[in-house]
């Protein structure tokens, strides 16, 4: 499968934006994690502006920020979210709130609950009626995602947000599912060539990619696992990037730049 | 850059040559057919502990004794129970076992629906918590809670090799597993793909209704004048999707497929349902623009959600064609709802029929569609079934004779 690559967004620990994280991406820059900002999403109406958590607010920074790149009307956009983890504070909130005598839980805690609660809130602050798909891949969340992302490209040929995000859970869930930092990443993917190309292929196996001085980010959030095929776009080189898959099975893309 | 935009390009149909499920109103087709033409339901008061006072739910009988094969037992849990029973119907195990021996096993994907997965489990885990409130060793989150856990316990219960995918779109996951199959095989990434939806009763999701004062005190009566909210539900639903040339002449078929967002709100629907009949519109169109002769409602009981609905559905059809929601007998099943109530079209083709909702003695005079409230015995070649949730979800397939 190939598509074009149009706009792209990312948030992480010393990763502030695409375009100021280029360089350190790029390798030309040390990276130095520091405390990630994110900002309430100001496209929502101020009622659900402040009902956003953490991991809703990562998600739609990097996908209005791929999405403003791409010069394409965000409300033109179906997208793919991708996350392993979703909301985890508001689960982790849940799961407390059930374990109290009666086990009455917030009703706005609740629909924010479900995996497609970004997408939700996205479809609300991009005013846009594109269909839309929430995804979870534990491990793979970022690849499969990706997949299912470029074959709706491929497929129904209309460009698509694919944006992957994680946050970390709350204790005790957060010993059992290890998560260290916040990271998100978007990709605007249409189908034509223009811009940079990715390819996007299932293979039986494939040597995992290293995001080098990175690593440690990319070993600590599942959508991190960005972070090579991030590093590939910031170098602007041709590159393949494996991805393996946790009950076998890979995931390999491939970068050509225009 | 600018794209050019250029009209999307609509899927094919899909053949559907196998497909089974198991919820409150039976496990397996045989079980299904017999209660929805007899007209029994599968609700009932609900006995599980720890739930809201006073509601009935839609419960699979028998679950707490299914068991998992040994070489996959850390994926124990009750929605892979409920799997795992849903697998063993109506030789959908052999089906999928042709497919992988024709195509090959690593080209069959399964790309299957859930909102809670197993969380259930973490929710027996939170109250075993020891004195520093650590979860107790034996809780193992990545093969029960996490999403994945369903598609990868599927995989491997039917030695497959393709992608696995796990959809959470609230409501609609269970319909969305169509569309995605579609774009897979479309796309060239598999030639067959194990779909549908597995939700299973828990705490949360229970807790989380009664919040919202969506919960109905009795079973559950979807498009009633009278109705007062949803009665929720358990069910497995599975399908096994190719292409139309690669199946037996006159498989059933997944003739069309659509899917929108509403933009609106979290829990409310757009109150003129422009983002149901949107979708509604997109898996007709996709369908060819074929007569549809049952439309298999969403219809959960909630007052805003079916008059929404009815609304959508009028300015489609007008009162032309019968409609009816089967929650009656299965409660609201959520993430698998979408998946059930596909194989309850497929039934209803294969048998001429028209599911009356229910328990309803007057439907909401205020929709102005043709709302069935006795079974009907009519053609069925084309049924249009809706799906939609929170975040704004929508989506609609077209089921019918391929």
């Amino acid at each position: 499968m190939r598509c074009g690559i149009a706009g792209v967004g990312v948030l992480g620990p010393g990763l502030p934006g695409w375009e100021a994280s280029r360089a350190v991406l790029a390798g030309e820059a040390p990276w130095e994690p520091g405390p990630v900002v994110l900002p309430p999403p100001a496209a929502l109406p101020a009622t659900e502006r402040r009902r956003t958590s953490a991991a809703v607010r990562l998600a739609l920074v990097v996908a209005a920020e791929a999405a403003a790149a791409s010069g394409l009307a965000p409300d033109a956009l179906e997208t793919v979210f991708a996350s392993s983890n979703g909301d985890g504070a508001v689960i982790g909130s849940i799961l407390e709130a059930l374990s109290t005598p009666g086990g009455a839980i917030s009703p706005t805690q609740f629909h924010n609950s479900v995996h497609n609660a970004a997408a939700g809130y996205w479809g609300i602050a991009a005013g846009s009626h594109c269909a839309s798909v929430s995804l979870g891949g534990h491990d793979d969340s970022f690849a499969i995602g990706l997949v299912q992302a470029v074959a709706a490209v491929v497929s129904r040929r209309v460009p698509v947000l694919f944006c992957a995000y994680d946050a970390p859970l709350t204790p005790p869930l957060d010993a059992r599912r290890l998560t260290d930092a916040v990271f998100a990443t978007a990709l605007v993917l249409v189908p034509s060539d223009a811009g940079v190309v990715l390819s996007v292929e299932m293979a039986e196996r494939a040597e995992a990619s290293s995001a080098g001085d990175l690593a440690p980010l990319m070993a600590g959030n599942p959508a991190a696992r960005a972070l090579p095929l991030l590093q590939a776009l910031a170098a602007g080189a041709a590159a393949q990037v494996g991805l393996p898959l946790v009950d076998g099975g890979a995931v390999v893309l491939g970068v050509e730049p225009c | 850059m600018q794209y050019s935009g250029e009209m999307p390009a609509m899927l094919p149909s899909l053949a559907i040559p196998a497909f089974t499920a198991a919820s409150a109103m039976g496990t397996g087709l045989a079980a299904m057919r017999e209660a929805l033409h007899g007209r029994r339901g599968g609700l009932a008061p609900c006995d599980l502990p720890g739930m809201p006072e006073g509601i009935w739910v839609g419960r699979v009988p028998g679950l707490e004794e299914v068991v998992l094969p040994e070489a996959l037992a850390r994926y124990d849990c009750r929605n892979h129970r409920l799997a795992e029973l849903g697998l063993r119907q109506d030789g959908f195990e052999a089906a999928v076992a042709e497919a992988a021996g024709r195509f090959g096993a690593h080209r069959v994907a399964v790309v299957l629906g859930t909102s809670t997965s197993g969380i259930a489990e973490t929710e027996v885990a939170y109250a075993r918590r020891d004195a520093d409130g650590a979860l107790p060793a034996d809780f193992d989150f990545a093969h029960t809670h996490d999403l994945y856990a369903l598609p990868r316990y599927v995989r491997a219960r039917l030695g497959l090799r393709g992608p696995a995918v796990a959809i959470s779109t609230a409501c609609t996951s269970g319909a969305r597993s169509f569309l995605e199959a579609q774009s897979m095989i479309v796309a060239g990434l598999c030639d067959a793909v194990v779909v549908g939806g597995v939700d299973t009763l828990c705490r949360m999701t229970l807790h989380g209704f009664n919040s919202l004062e969506l919960l109905s005190k009795g079973a559950c009566r979807p498009c009633a004048v009278d109705r007062d909210g949803i009665s929720i539900g358990e069910a497995a639903g599975f399908a096994l999707v190719m292409r139309v040339e690669d199946a037996a002449p006159g498989s059933l078929a997944l003739l069309g497929a659509g899917a929108s967002a509403d933009g609106h709100h979290m829990s409310s629907p757009h109150p003129e349902g422009l983002g149901a009949i949107s979708a509604m519109r997109a898996a007709l169109a996709a369908a060819g623009d074929a007569p549809v002769d049952y439309v298999n409602l969403h219809g959960t009981g909630t007052r805003a959600n079916d008059a929404m609905e009815g609304n959508a559905v009028r300015v489609l059809f007008g009162n032309g064609v019968p409609c009816s929601s089967t929650k009656g007998w299965t409660g609201h099943t959520l993430g698998a709802s979408g998946a059930l109530e596909a194989v309850i079209a497929a039934i209803c083709v294969a048998d001429g029929l028209v599911p009356g909702c229910l328990g309803v003695k007057e439907p909401d005079p205020g929709f102005g569609v043709d709302v069935a409230v006795a079974n009907r015995a009519l053609p069925v070649r084309r049924v249009l079934s809706n799906s939609f949730g929170f975040g704004g979800s929508n989506c609609a397939l077209v089921i019918g004779q391929g």
